[in-house]
């Protein structure tokens, strides 16, 4: 199983990896393109900012590249939005694999748990579709930290609920792509990665 | 809905945990990994290495560290206690450490925060506050909190979130080690005059302070040390007594 990382300036790729090796792959971090089209899995990872990452994955032409992936491709957290059509952060145009748009999460000064903004910590995920889960995952918590979301649409394999329900999981085709980080969220987000490696 | 969260703290000194700890169901008491391992299968919902080395050799320790906890470790964590410039908060983040701790540090040089929420984001600036209730005002400390400052604890944390923060780790130094609660009316109040997640730290005691700090102080997360290192509290036992009492919590 060759399982390929997407090297672009985003935090945090180190724990994808180590992640990886827990479930006995050894992955590439790379840039370059022939190898990322020729992985069976490619992982597009991201901790950051909007707008400067996609700018970055524009100079670097990777956008191009990750538009004609045909393998499975799974993106992580700003992955998942940099994958979505529009952000709210930077008023960025995205990658535009799912239709569902980035909006910035509006606090509720006085509900109890939701008056914070980013969402930092465990909730749970609902609505499950797709081999990425499977049936004893429904209503397992999965760690979050984020302050943009994607909305609720026809690619949405997955749901949560901080001020109002967003997608935690999004597919369309090949591309699958997770809200909250599954190489931090313990045992369950290890079967999900494991799921995503035996698509 | 989102889980109130629950922290064990290891200090940590030259590349292992502080003697004192009691376990006896792990091979190596002093290792950090082998004790944050234990804490993750239990159910902590994330960890804190606290780092109180005081050496030359200290950074490179540290990152060594760091990048063996995210090898073994598949929570989040967050390591503190000596970071003082961008590049060590490069370094440990390089080796796979989620968030970053910092006080001191900030409070001699606010602009870190700036520089650190622009370099690698929000999410990894935990900034920690010890303060001191005297004469009805909190005052922060720094270095330990041996050296009081000019700080005022509502105003610094008010200006940390707005340089960039996203977490307060605050810890009540009329509370800490005493075991009677957490400082909550502070907590409540901080919570209400933020909008970044708080990290309540400091006195607890029993599993009731924990329901306490979520209900009454308005805490988004519980820190704690020496009650889970000596098993005074466990962490199952704590958080299915929390899911009794109604807190949202992850079992």
């Amino acid at each position: 199983m060759n399982v390929v990382i997407i090297k672009y300036n985003a935090g945090n790729i180190r724990s994808v990896e180590f992640a990886l090796q827990r479930l006995g792959i050894q992955p590439e971090i790379t840039a370059n393109p022939d190898i990322i089209s020729s992985a069976d899995k490619v992982i597009f990872p991201g901790v950051g900012e909007a707008f400067n990452t996609m700018k970055y994955l524009r100079e670097q032409k990777l956008d191009q590249v990750i538009v004609s992936l045909k393998q499975p491709v799974l993106g992580i957290c700003l992955g998942l939005q940099l994958m979505c059509k529009h952000s709210e952060e930077g008023n960025t145009l995205c990658l535009g694999i799912f239709d569902e748009v980035v909006k910035r999460f509006v606090p509720k000064p006085g509900e109890e748990n939701i008056s914070k903004v980013p969402q930092m910590g465990w909730n749970t995920i609902n609505s499950l579709k797709t081999n990425l889960f499977n049936n004893s995952l429904e209503n397992q918590y999965v760690y979050f930290v984020h302050s943009y979301y994607a909305t609720v649409g026809n690619d949405t394999i997955a749901t949560t609920k901080y001020t109002q329900a967003f997608s935690a999981a999004l597919n369309r085709n090949n591309f699958y792509a997770t809200q909250f980080h599954p190489e931090k969220s313990g045992s369950i987000g290890a079967q999900i990665l494991n799921n995503f490696i035996e698509l | 809905m989102l889980a109130k969260r629950i922290i064990p703290c290891l200090d940590i000194k030259d590349g292992q945990t502080v003697k004192g700890v009691n376990f006896l169901d792990i091979k190596n008491v002093g290792d950090p990994v082998e004790l944050g391992a234990l804490y993750a299968q239990q159910g902590a919902d994330e960890l804190v290495f606290l780092d109180i080395t005081a050496s030359h050799e200290k950074r490179k320790t540290l990152v060594e560290l760091v990048q063996r906890i995210a090898k073994h470790i598949n929570i989040p964590f967050t390591v503190g206690g000596g970071v003082s410039e961008l590049a060590d908060a490069d370094a440990l983040l390089s080796a796979g450490c989620d968030k970053l701790s910092i006080n001191s540090a900030l409070v001699r040089n606010p602009m870190l925060i700036d520089d650190m929420a622009k370099g690698f984001g929000s999410q990894f600036v935990v900034v920690a506050i010890d303060a001191k209730l005297e004469n009805g005002k909190w005052t922060v400390f720094m270095n330990g909190g041996r050296i009081p400052t000019d700080k005022e604890l509502f105003t610094w944390a008010k200006e940390a979130e707005s340089r960039g923060a996203g977490e307060i780790l605050f810890t009540s130094m009329n509370h800490d080690g005493v075991k009677t609660g957490f400082a909550c009316d502070a907590l409540a109040k901080l919570s209400e005059s933020l909008s970044i997640p708080i990290i309540a730290s400091g006195g607890a005691g029993a599993m009731h302070h924990f329901k306490d700090v979520f209900t009454l102080g308005k805490a988004d997360a519980g820190l704690a040390a020496s009650i889970f290192h000596f098993k005074e509290i466990t962490i199952p036992d704590l958080k299915n007594y929390l899911a009794e009492e109604g807190v949202i919590i992850r079992l």
